[in-house]
Parts: C-alpha cells; structure tokens; sequence
C-alpha cells in the first residue's frame, strides 16, 4: 500500500475546494492509498480496516451465502472507510478524469460519515488508531492466554450483530433535557397509568391539581404535590426508588449484561475476557451505521460526483467516457435494486420537491391533480431540504418518508416477481406491482434487519440468563444456535435459555407436498401447507440443547 | 415416451407390481426429462448474467471498488488462503478436546466470482454462527420479489431465465459445474487432505500387489561419465586413480601424489537426474450413480456430494494413483469418461440397479482386473427399483462380491418414502449379503435431507 502520487493528489485537492464550494463540510485531511490485488487480498478479510485485531477465521473461506449481510452487517469490500483522516483505496492505473469523478464521489461519502447523525458514535475518534491499541491489546492477550483468547472473540462475535446501537446514540444526542422532574414523569407516565390504573377523568385531575400547586408557588410547588400524593399512596416513593435503578440498567444490550452480570467474568482471573468483549462490541457498534444507510450514503455521493464532475472543467474531452461509466454506477436495472440508482433519485427527487414547496403542509393537503401537478411556491430550498435529510436520515426513514406515488410513477418503478413456469422450465420475470406502498414493503423486506433479542431480566436468575426474542414473523436460523448459545453459556457461566417463535407446518399437508415435489425442482408450486407460528423455549445446559413448546 | 421403456415396464407388469411400485414406475416414465449434459457454458457469461442474474442480489452487494473502479473482490488460489490449513486443523482438534464443537468444514463447493467462468473449486469454510433471521425464510411462499423500473403493465413477463441456472447458484451439488475436468482434480486431492485429517478415515488395506504404475520420479542416483548434473567426487577420484594406474603414473602405491595425476575428461563421474519407476499397490474404484428421474433434487446432490468426498479422500489416500471409473445407470448403465460428465449429468430416465452392477462385471472381467487391482465399488442410488425384488440385481452382486475389496452402497432415502424400507435396501437385507460378509458389502441409508457431517459419517461405514 503506498500513498497516490503528488500528481494526483493535488487533483484531490482540487476536488475538495469545490466540493467545500457546493457545501460538503469535511475534515481537511484525508489520506488516498493506491492498493493492488495483494494488498486486498490481506484488507478484504479485515473489512478494510488495516489495523483490525487478527483471528483466524479471517484466514479461512467463511460461507457466503444469502444472509450473509446478516451475519456480517459490514461492507467487506468499499473504497472509503469512515476514520480519521478518512482512508480511501484505489486502483493504480486509473485515468485522472475518472479519478476526479471517483474523488468527488469519495467526498460525497466523507461528508456524510462525518455529518450524518447515525455516526454521531464515530466522530470523535479515530477507528484505525483505536483499533491498531485493541488489536496490540488481543495479541499480548494471546501470547498469555493462548487460544482462550480465540474462544472469547468466537463467542462475543456470536452476539454482536445485538448490539445496542440505538442505545448508544440515544446516550449521545439526546435532545435538550425536559424541565420536568423525573419523579413527575414517573407519576404520570407510570405510575399513575400502570399501576394505579386510574380513569382518564381522574388522571385529568391530578394533571390540574399539579399545575394549581405549580402556579401557587413556582418552587416549592412540586413538593407539595408529592407530599399529598405519598399520603394518599404511601408506597409512591419506595417504587419511584426501585424505578430509578431499574433504569440504570434496562439500556444495556446483551453483550454489555453479560459483561456487567456473567458470574464467570466477575472471576479475577477472567477479567481480561471483558476487554476482549470491549473491543469485539467497539468494532460492531463502529460498522453499525454504514449497512443502515447504503441507500443514501450511495446516493448521496452519486449525486455529488454527477452534480460536481458535470460543472467542473476538467470534463472536458471526457464527456463520453463520464458518460458511460456513469450510467453504469447509476442507471436503474431493469430487474433489481441498485441502491447508488435509487438514492441518487431519491436526493434529486427531494431536492426538487423542496424548492417547488412540495415538502409542505399546503401541497400534502392538495387533493386536485391538476393542481399538484402545477404546484410551484419557488421556496429556493431545495439544497437546503437535502442536506437536512443526509444530516437526519437513515435508509429506513428515507425510504418510508420519501418513496410515494409520485416518485414511483415518474421513474417507471416497479416491484418485480419471479415465478416458475414449469411448461418451459423457466424463471419467469414479471411486474408485480406498480403501488407505492408495495415497493416500500419490498425495500424494507430487503433492509438489514437484525433480530430484537433483549435480556428478560424478570425470568433471569444468577446462574440461568433468560432471553426473549420479540416476535415479527421472522425464525431465526435453526442450525446456529447450538453454536451460538455454547459461546453465550460460556460467557454467562451458566444456562441460558432463549424464547423464540418457530413456524411450524401441520403435519397431514406436509407428506403430500413431499409427494408432489416428487420430480422436483426448487420452488416447485406445493399444495400450500397450513401452518402456524409457535414459541418455544431453547435452553442450554452443560453443553446440550433442549427445544420445548411453550 | 420411449418405446423400449415401455415395453419393459409392460414385461414387469406382467411379473406383478406393487400399486407403489407402479407409481413410481410412471412417474419416472412419463417424466419429460432427458439426460443430456448440462450444456457448456462458453463465452462470455457475464453478459448473460448482466440482465436477470444479478437481480436478486442484495442491495448490499454494491460496492465503489466494483461500480467506480472496475475492481473485483480480490482473486487467489484458495490454496493461499489455507496456507496455515494444517495449524487450523490442528487447533479444531483442540477445540474438541475443550468441549466445544468443531467449526472447519470440508467439502463445500463454490464458484467465486459472479459472472466469472465458474469454475468449481473445493474449500474448507467455516460459519460464525449468530442469531440471525433465516433469510430463506418465507411465510406465504410467494416468490421472491425486487425492483425493477421501465415499461410493462402489472403482470407482464418482462423476461425469462432457465431454471437449471438457478439450481447452480446453490453453488453445491450436481449441475453447478462449469469448471473442467482438471480442477476438480486438483481441488479434490486437498479436499482429501483435508478428509483425512480431520475425520480420520481409516486407511484402506494394502494388498500387496506391486506391480508398476505409469508414475516415475526423478532421482539423481544414475552415474554418468563424462557430464552430468553433480560431480561424484568420490567415484571421479577412484576413476582417475584407475587410470594413472594404468598409465604407470603411480609409482608408489603407499605415497600418493596427487599433485601429479593425469586425469582425462572421461574421468570425471557424474549423478545425472533420471526416470524412475515407482511402484505401489494401486486400486480402481468403480463409482455408480443412479442418474434415473426420481433421483431429481436433493437425492443426486447428495449422492454426488458422498462420491465427492471418496472421490477426493481416495485421491489423496492414493497420492493420485487410484484409477476411477465412472458409471452411470437407469434402466441401462453406461460408463463415462470423466468424473466431470459424472458429476454433472442430469437426472431423466427409469431405474434398474442391475444394469450398472453387470456393466461393472463385464468391465472387470474383460479387462481382466482382478489380478491387478484392489478394487472397490460405490453405489449411490434413492433406493428405488423397477426390478422390486432384486431378482436381477442380487446375483450381479454376489458376482462383485466374489473379487471386490468392498462394495459400498449410498440409499439417499426421499423424505416422502422416510416411513418404510425402499425397494434395494428390501432386497439387499433380504438376500443376508450384510451378514454373510460384512467385509465385503456395506450398506448406508440416509435421510435426503442430511449435512455434510453425516455423509463423512456415511463414508466412515462404508469404508470401515
């Protein structure tokens, strides 16, 4: 890996005063490595990363099959990683007008890693420094402790797709604190609702009793509603205590509870395996945004790098091959989803959307097509509106927010189908719906999406960890969870079970479909089994998994 | 419908079937498949690709690498990947010992690269097992749906794609390859390393029938006056004292000169490299494979991925000595040349097991090869048999069993048929084969829905 020439460093820079012209905002520095096949066959495995920690199932093939963004919810393979100075790679023999294009488009990623808020949790370090001290960290660790060590990052990676990301921002970007009291809060927002359970007509009431002690005396006026409320409900304040601690930890995610909670880590000898847990959690919270905002942070930057390289003079004489290798990066496929296409669409939709007023109140309310159709209040705001939403979007907001009819019909969208025609023995490509509402419905089923699965703290006892596995119609993949609860069993040092739904098929239906698939071929049309969804408790212990119907 | 399948389905009639039986008969009869060899995918496949192939890909799949700079996801021998293979296999040996399951695994077939020229290598993978939403998973079982954009009402076929391809993107199990014979070969012998080492095969018998094989090596163990590739110091020495001794140029035998020695250019002795033979004891393996319509789906993968496995065990058990043959049968047996068109024929076709144990009867008789090989034999079949009662198919048997070193036989067993015995497992039990030599005839029935570890599990008793 060596650094790009002076050359083509100073078209870098080029690029980055017009960028910062167009109002991208992003660090000064940045650092652009030319990498040959060699150098990505040692990157790819550590997801681009160069100093990330070694274990050795980087060195081995990992079965890539569908799921696989599942299991590893980070792109293995991308030209710009979000550090400080943000690190990109390139090819050595590319063209300058095409790096000018590459680098606008790189620019356009490095602005949103750095203003997006989902990254809020990445700015204010930098990953490849932080890793290379957590990769030193794992290998002294290792020359100790010997493959205990591989054990430990096997079984934290085993669980670190449940990170708490959400939390974790939360923590970070809370908006400015309500001046009401907790206690208030509690009160009335639980108390008084879940446990008391009291009628609305008395809830009012205690809301106009607390505003009356207010307006009679601003400071002491709290006060004198509790002291009337802990008479009339003397447990109050033992339950509002309990609440306070319960909060403290209901945040956590699981690997974090294990951390906090597993009798085996509690061992003085065992504390090192915390900071092996650490820097595993670290790593999946860092890579968490990235797959969250594919959509937009492709479409962002491919609407930079058409929007900038089509004002910038040194286009010239290369009009034709931008071109071409745009049209390829951003054209919609005919059957597929290209997210660069989509979001690049997307951007320029809101964009004009925005500057015709549309974003409004007014137009949302227009019922006459006519009108909308005429609709224009010139608000000038179309920058504006685009650079809020790459501030304030992820890919699931974008989508359900901004994907409508509209858009649908005027870039000819569709949701495509594939079915079995069994006379000619061929996939079938088909429209399958034109509706709005459906090709949202089809983007999230494609979103990354993993599991909800939470500590039930209720039914987890010292040595015997509980999980619950919040229920939206999807199973969870049978076949790893002996592999991935021996790890957790391991880590909590004791039996863990985990609640889950399974779909299971009615028995009768079932030989029959085996019957008809007889001669079969894969997605052969079965008689449709009836079936059901069902929870079930697996739980390990000693090693051994036991499934029972709840 | 073929006529010659017709009239031998009337003559059985005749004889007497079971309603199961006749069943199955006809739906193998009327099936409309046909063996052909999956066709050769030359050209440029990218292209065919670019339009539908891609288009269930994950939107994740994108990458600037990819769309900006034209880079694919960096290309190596996988033999550079496993360079530490013996320190991962050591180290999942210990995983054992510590109580934890093993996690390398052998045997998956893949095609790298999309679009590439798929061909079919054979790796050692491993899976970090998470909680994860199983992504096949689908509860209406409606089809799969995309995006798509451009012209075209609701319910319109925008296009078409053969299914065949489809069952390749499986990316295991028969019908996948495009590679050449020469790199399942090679990627079987490590295949085999691997099987060897992990799962501690037992060894097949040697029996001691040395005779030579086509193999030589090449040593430096010849001499050679004159030129060569390393002077042999020591002989060139007692050469040339050879000659001054002639000459008379060595007047005192007990006080040699050698300051003074007369050494001709003929003297010099030299080891050259030459062409050894080798000898080992060698064996042929005969591989049958009922390719007959029922064995469609996951039956023939299953069987194809067992023969896989012995197939690259033996290679590697054999350093590449063990000749195979490779025979495929449905109501006829033929033999095909290579281990690819055996791997990669279609399924179509009735079944009668008799036929290919004949064929490798004659095989061995004409060829006379009892006298020179150890020879083994493996069966890979669903079980089902127009011949129900093995009337045909037990003496055959007997017959194999008179000369082979072991007759091992794979019933991948369908899940509709899971409840009762199938029609060969019947017959073969019923003909005392399984007791009166166990050494010779084994004998392996299996769920058709079975993972890797059970099939090494398979080849264990086969081979054992």
């Amino acid at each position: 890996m060596e650094l790009i020439n002076q050359h083509t460093k100073r078209i870098m820079e080029g690029c980055k005063e017009r960028a910062r012209e167009a109002g991208l905002e992003f660090q000064d520095e940045s650092l652009e490595y030319i990498v040959t096949n060699r150098d990505l066959l040692e990157l790819t495995p550590k997801i681009m990363i160069p100093t990330l920690y070694d274990y050795w199932v980087q060195d081995v093939e990992v079965l890539k099959e569908k799921g696989k963004y599942e299991l590893y919810p980070s792109n293995p393979y991308e030209t710009v990683i979000n550090t400080r100075p943000a690190i990109s790679f390139y090819n050595d023999n590319n063209p300058d007008w095409l790096n000018v294009m590459i680098f606008y488009h790189v620019l356009g990623h490095i602005d949103f890693f750095q203003n997006n808020l989902f990254y809020r949790h990445t700015w204010d370090y930098d990953f490849t420094g932080q890793a290379l001290s957590d990769k030193r960290v794992i290998a002294k660790l290792r020359a100790e402790k010997g493959r205990w060590v591989d054990y430990v990052i096997e079984f934290s990676r085993g669980i670190d797709n449940l990170v708490g990301y959400y939390n974790e921002l939360s923590l970070l970007d809370s908006p400015p604190s309500i001046t009401h009291s907790k206690k208030m809060n509690f009160y009335f927002d639980h108390f008084l609702q879940n446990i008391k359970k009291i009628n609305i007509s008395n809830y009012i009431k205690e809301v106009d009793r607390y505003n009356q002690s207010l307006k009679h005396n601003k400071e002491r006026g709290e006060k004198h509603f509790f002291s009337k409320v802990e008479r009339k409900y003397p447990e109050f304040e033992e339950l509002f205590k309990k609440s306070l601690q319960k909060k403290s930890t209901s945040k956590k995610d699981l690997l974090q509870f294990i951390m906090e909670n597993s009798s085996i880590l509690k061992k003085e000898e065992n504390q090192w395996m915390k900071s092996v847990m650490q820097v595993i959690r670290k790593t999946s919270l860092f890579f968490q945004p990235q797959i969250r905002t594919k959509i937009m942070n492709e479409g962002w930057a491919s609407y930079w790098h058409e929007t900038l390289f089509m004002q910038d003079d040194r286009i010239s004489g290369h009009e034709v091959d931008f071109a071409r290798v745009n049209a390829g990066v951003t054209a919609m496929p005919r059957v597929g989803l290209n997210p660069y296409a989509l979001g690049m669409r997307l951007f320029y939709y809101i964009e004009e959307s925005a500057e015709k007023g549309r974003l409004s109140y007014d137009f949302q309310r227009l019922n006459d097509s006519e009108k909308r159709k005429k609709f224009d209040s010139k608000t000038n705001e179309g920058k504006n509106a685009i650079f809020q939403m790459r501030k304030n979007f992820n890919d699931f907001l974008f989508i359900n927010t901004f994907i409508d009819q509209d858009f649908i019909n005027r870039n000819n969208l569709f949701v495509s189908g594939r079915r079995l025609n069994k006379s000619k023995m061929v996939w079938e490509y088909y429209v399958k719906s034109r509706n709005a509402k459906q090709y949202r419905q089809m983007l999230f089923d494609s979103l990354y999406h993993p599991p909800h699965i939470e500590v039930d703290q209720k039914k987890s006892t010292e040595d015997s960890l509980y999980l619950t596995h919040k229920f939206e119609e999807k199973p969870l993949v049978k076949e790893y969870l002996l592999n991935t609860m021996i790890g957790l069993e391991y880590l909590w040092g004791g039996s863990v079970n985990l609640e889950t739904s399974e779909y299971l098929p009615e028995s009768e239906s079932k030989e029959y479909a085996m019957y008809t698939s007889f001669m079969g071929s894969p997605g052969e049309e079965r008689e449709k089994p009836e079936m059901k969804w069902q929870r079930v408790l697996y739980t390990i212990k000693d090693r051994k998994l036991i499934r029972e119907q709840l | 419908m073929d006529d010659t399948l017709v009239s031998l389905y009337q003559r059985l009639k005749k004889r007497g079937l079971t309603s199961s039986g006749k069943k199955n008969i006809l739906l193998e009869l009327n099936g409309k498949t046909t063996h052909d060899p999956l066709p050769e995918i030359t050209g440029d496949t990218a292209s065919q690709e670019s339009v539908f192939g891609a288009a269930f890909d994950s939107l994740y799949n994108y990458n600037d690498n990819n769309m900006l700079q034209a880079m694919s996801p960096p290309t190596s021998t996988y033999i550079t990947q496993i360079r530490s293979l013996d320190e991962l296999l050591e180290k999942d040996k210990q995983r054992e010992k510590d109580g934890f399951p093993r996690k390398i695994r052998v045997g998956r077939m893949i095609k790298p690269g999309k679009g590439s020229k798929g061909k079919v290598v054979v790796i050692p993978t491993t899976v970090e097992e998470k909680f994860i939403h199983n992504p096949y998973f689908k509860q209406d079982q409606e089809d799969q749906a995309s995006g798509g954009t451009g012209k075209g009402e609701e319910g319109e076929v925008i296009g078409e794609e053969p299914v065949r391809e489809e069952e390749g993107q499986d990316g295991q199990g028969p019908g996948q390859g495009e590679g050449g014979q020469h790199e399942i070969e090679s990627s079987a012998y490590d295949l085999g390393k691997i099987l060897t080492e992990q799962f501690e095969l037992p060894n097949l018998k040697e029996k001691g029938k040395k005779r030579s094989l086509t193999r030589y090596t090449y040593e430096l163990t010849d001499k050679h006056r004159g030129f060569g590739q390393i002077l042999d110091k020591k002989s060139t020495l007692k050469k040339i004292v050879e000659t001054n001794i002639h000459l008379g140029n060595l007047p005192d035998i007990n006080d040699i000169d050698p300051t003074r020695f007369l050494i001709s250019p003929n003297d010099k002795i030299y080891r050259i490299l030459s062409r050894e033979k080798d000898y080992e004891s060698q064996a042929m393996i005969f591989f049958l494979r009922d390719y007959s319509g029922s064995m469609a789906g996951k039956a023939s993968a299953l069987v194809v991925a067992q023969h896989v496995l012995i197939y690259s065990w033996l290679l590697y058990q054999y350093e590449n000595q063990v000749e195979t043959r490779f025979i495929l049968h449905d109501t006829e047996a033929k033999e095909v040349k290579d281990f690819y068109t055996y791997y990669n024929s279609k399924v179509a076709g009735g079944t009668q097991v008799f036929s290919a144990y004949k064929l490798v009867n004659e095989i061995v008789e004409q060829e006379n090869l009892i006298t020179d090989y150890n020879i083994y034999i493996f069966h890979g079949t669903d079980g089902d048999d127009w011949d129900s009662d093995g009337k045909q198919a037990i003496p055959e048997m007997k017959k194999m069993l008179s000369y082979a070193n072991r007759v091992g036989i794979t019933i991948a067993q369908h899940a509709y048929s899971a409840s009762k015995k199938t029609e060969v497992e019947n017959y073969i039990i019923k003909s005392g084969l399984l007791e009166k030599s166990p050494e010779l005839i084994r004998l392996d029935v299996i769920p058709e829905d079975v993972d890797e570890t059970r099939l090494i599990e398979g080849i264990k008793r086969l081979i054992s």
